[in-house]
């Protein structure tokens, strides 16, 4: 058992490196090569591949709650939020603050991780990949304390009546945000967007007159979303783990058991909270200017459309959904938005806003085939096991037949 | 305890004192008393709604009494959270077998130690002993077990906190007669092992035959008790519980 353990995880770290190595090859091909339009670095594909990074780092979040802990919680856009702005705040250089923050005469969060590195370390790559990675881990913190003092009340409540109350949640952190105050708005800059902290194009290497050397900005999402999946999955795979999934399960056997239900719920509302912050980070990064708008429950029905999807209670199934979805939703389907004209005949019903209905119709043809998602419970490694087993039979039987058909001509 | 209580090792593990429980104002369980001697088979048996299990869920701290005192080892468990009182050695086997369908039999064994943080595998082969039937099935998720492979997960569940009192509560719910004769033989099993039991059964024929000490509860209070042997023969019980009437027993 150990052993096979073992095996499964230096496969599954070969496979997340091979991975890597194919999206940073895949990015810098432009620069050795001529590429075709689709490999550009400005094409679709790498949107794609970045925002499904994101998608996924969220969506595995809210999987861990809902799917593994049996939790239904709307909330997940309020922590995406916390964490996007916690991020904005402290890593905006001071002096495009003043700029970004005219409204209000300049903020009053006079501090900048990034700027904070570099005086240690010089103006360079290392110090802003220092800012950005303690800005997000504290990012994460505060939308796991916010959610420690919601969790307190709320996790008293159990299924749709949770579901309302962190929905509830939600909208009062983007209400708070969208807040005019004076003094509220030198931090939040009221209604207004925040911009010109890091984003994913300023981890690109750059030559010395300004040209890009070595692409980084499709990397950094798969590197930041990778290491955070990761230790999701170390927890799930945890004791922790297996007491969240007995409590989804059964609650009442799991107390009987002596799981202290109060404290584990807690534990993975806190976690998921956690990286829904450090999410809400990579958004803003994808983004580049953070505003409390668009994180509305919309969001969040999304990113829970992608764990249906992908499958209530599978990671790989979660990952494999954001992709999918961000690409029906952001490339294969915008075709169907342009008004195409095939000879003299107008193909009818293709305009604008066109896309999102086939689409809706889309996500309901795969619920109907997939009822419990592209992956139901199971992991990538599984399917593929059983896969390998079915054709393995089949070869076997094919096999089994030809001697027989041999045997008859004999 | 005496000395002389020490010696012949009929040491009470659990006293039970006073138990009231009301749900929202209907009392289910009535001021009983009761107590269970070391390495003893104890069954309570009774009707629906006799309140017998909300004895053993107060017991096991799963529901708040209205007052009592249960003292386990010298030890008081009212007011203490469920983990507490797994930690100090009972566990409850739940009604219905209860055991998690989406995690494997495995996983669900490993479960039932969660507030172990020792090595297992021993514990594990051990209950493998006793149900053979649960290693075949390692690897298959317990939703999709037989009743019978369910309860005996349940039992082998509880059994991996190395108890020194388990309770049950209708273990024989809706099995097949041999699978019922299995369990009561498995419970004699772990019985003779040194683990104390406290059995609730409707099958009160099969209870009372295993038990060394019986009690009889009627709508939340006790109305009889006696050693197994004497309930089985008394004809109050033959005739409420073990369904033969008066002429049949003349």
């Amino acid at each position: 058992m150990e052993k096979t353990n073992k095996k499964s995880l230096v496969y599954a770290l070969a496979a997340i490196l091979c991975l890597l190595l194919a999206v940073s090859l895949l990015e810098n091909l432009n620069l050795w090569i001529t590429v075709p339009k689709w490999l550009k670095p400005t094409s679709m594909l790498f949107t794609v591949l970045k925002k499904g990074a994101v998608y996924s780092l969220i969506a595995v979040s809210l999987n861990l709650l809902n799917g593994f802990t049996g939790l239904f919680s709307l909330g997940h856009a309020g922590f995406m939020l916390l964490g996007a702005y916690t991020y904005a705040i402290f890593c905006t250089p001071i002096d495009v603050k003043t700029s970004v923050f005219y409204k209000y005469g300049g903020s009053s969060v006079n501090f900048s991780f990034v700027e904070m590195y570099e005086k240690l370390f010089g103006e360079n790559m290392l110090s802003v990949s220092l800012g950005v990675i303690t800005a997000m881990i504290l990012a994460g913190l505060v939308a796991a304390l916010v959610a420690f003092l919601i969790g307190l009340p709320v996790l008293r409540l159990k299924s749709d009546y949770l579901a309302i109350a962190t929905l509830g949640f939600a909208e009062i952190v983007r209400a708070l945000f969208q807040w005019e105050a004076p003094f509220w708005g030198k931090i939040t800059n009221g209604a207004n967007m925040i911009k010109g902290f890091p984003k994913f194009s300023d981890f690109n290497i750059k030559g010395a007159n300004g040209q890009v050397v070595y692409y980084m900005s499709t990397l950094v999402p798969f590197l930041f979303a990778g290491a955070c999946i990761a230790i999701m999955v170390l927890i799930i795979r945890s004791t922790h783990g297996r007491a969240f999934k007995a409590i989804r399960d059964d609650e009442i056997a799991a107390e009987a058991m002596g799981i202290n239900l109060a404290k584990h719920k807690m534990l993975s509302f806190c976690t998921s909270a956690f990286f829904a912050g450090i999410g809400g980070v990579m958004y803003a990064m994808y983004t580049t200017t953070v505003q409390a708008k668009p994180f509305t429950s919309a969001l969040t029905y999304e990113i829970l459309l992608i764990v249906v999807i992908g499958g209530i209670g599978s990671v790989s199934g979660s990952c494999l959904a954001s992709f999918l979805f961000i690409a029906c939703s952001e490339w294969w389907l915008r075709f169907l938005d342009k008004e195409t004209v095939i000879g003299s005949f107008r193909v009818p019903l293709l305009r604008d806003g066109f896309r999102m209905v086939v689409f809706s119709v889309v996500i309901m043809i795969i619920v109907l085939f997939f009822r419990r998602g592209i992956m139901g419970d199971k992991e990538l490694p599984d399917v593929m096991r059983n896969l390998g087993k079915k054709i393995s039979q089949k070869k076997l039987k094919a096999k089994e037949g030809a001697t027989d058909e041999n045997g008859t001509e004999a | 305890m005496h000395i002389w209580g020490w010696l012949t090792m009929s040491e009470k593990i659990l006293e039970v004192c006073n138990l009231s429980v009301s749900y929202g104002g209907i009392e289910a369980v009535k001021d009983i008393s009761f107590d269970v001697e070391r390495g003893e088979i104890v069954t309570l048996i009774g009707a629906n709604g006799a309140g017998k299990s909300t004895t053993l869920k107060s017991i096991a701290g799963l529901v708040k009494p209205k007052q009592a005192s249960i003292v386990f080892e010298r030890q008081e468990l009212v007011g203490r959270q469920p983990n507490f009182i797994v930690k100090s050695g009972v566990t409850l086997v739940p009604e219905g077998r209860r055991v998690f369908p989406n995690l494997t039999v495995k996983e669900n064994l490993k479960i039932g130690a969660y507030l172990r943080t020792d090595n297992l595998d021993a514990d594990i082969e051990y209950v493998y002993g006793l149900f053979p039937r649960l290693k075949e099935r390692e690897w298959q998720l317990a939703g999709t077990l037989s009743g019978g492979e369910q309860q005996m997960l349940a039992v082998g569940r509880a059994l991996m906190s190395r108890p020194k009192f388990i309770m049950m509560d209708e273990p024989s719910l809706g099995l097949a007669p041999l699978v019922v004769k299995d369990i009561f033989s498995i419970i004699k099993t772990i019985n003779k092992q040194g683990i104390t039991v406290l059995l609730i059964e409707q099958n009160a024929n099969m209870a009372l035959q295993v038990a060394d000490k019986a009690y009889v509860l009627e709508t939340g209070r006790i109305t009889m008790s006696g050693t197994g042997a004497e309930l089985l023969a008394d004809p109050r019980i033959r005739e409420a519980y073990l369904g033969k009437t008066k002429s049949a027993i003349q």
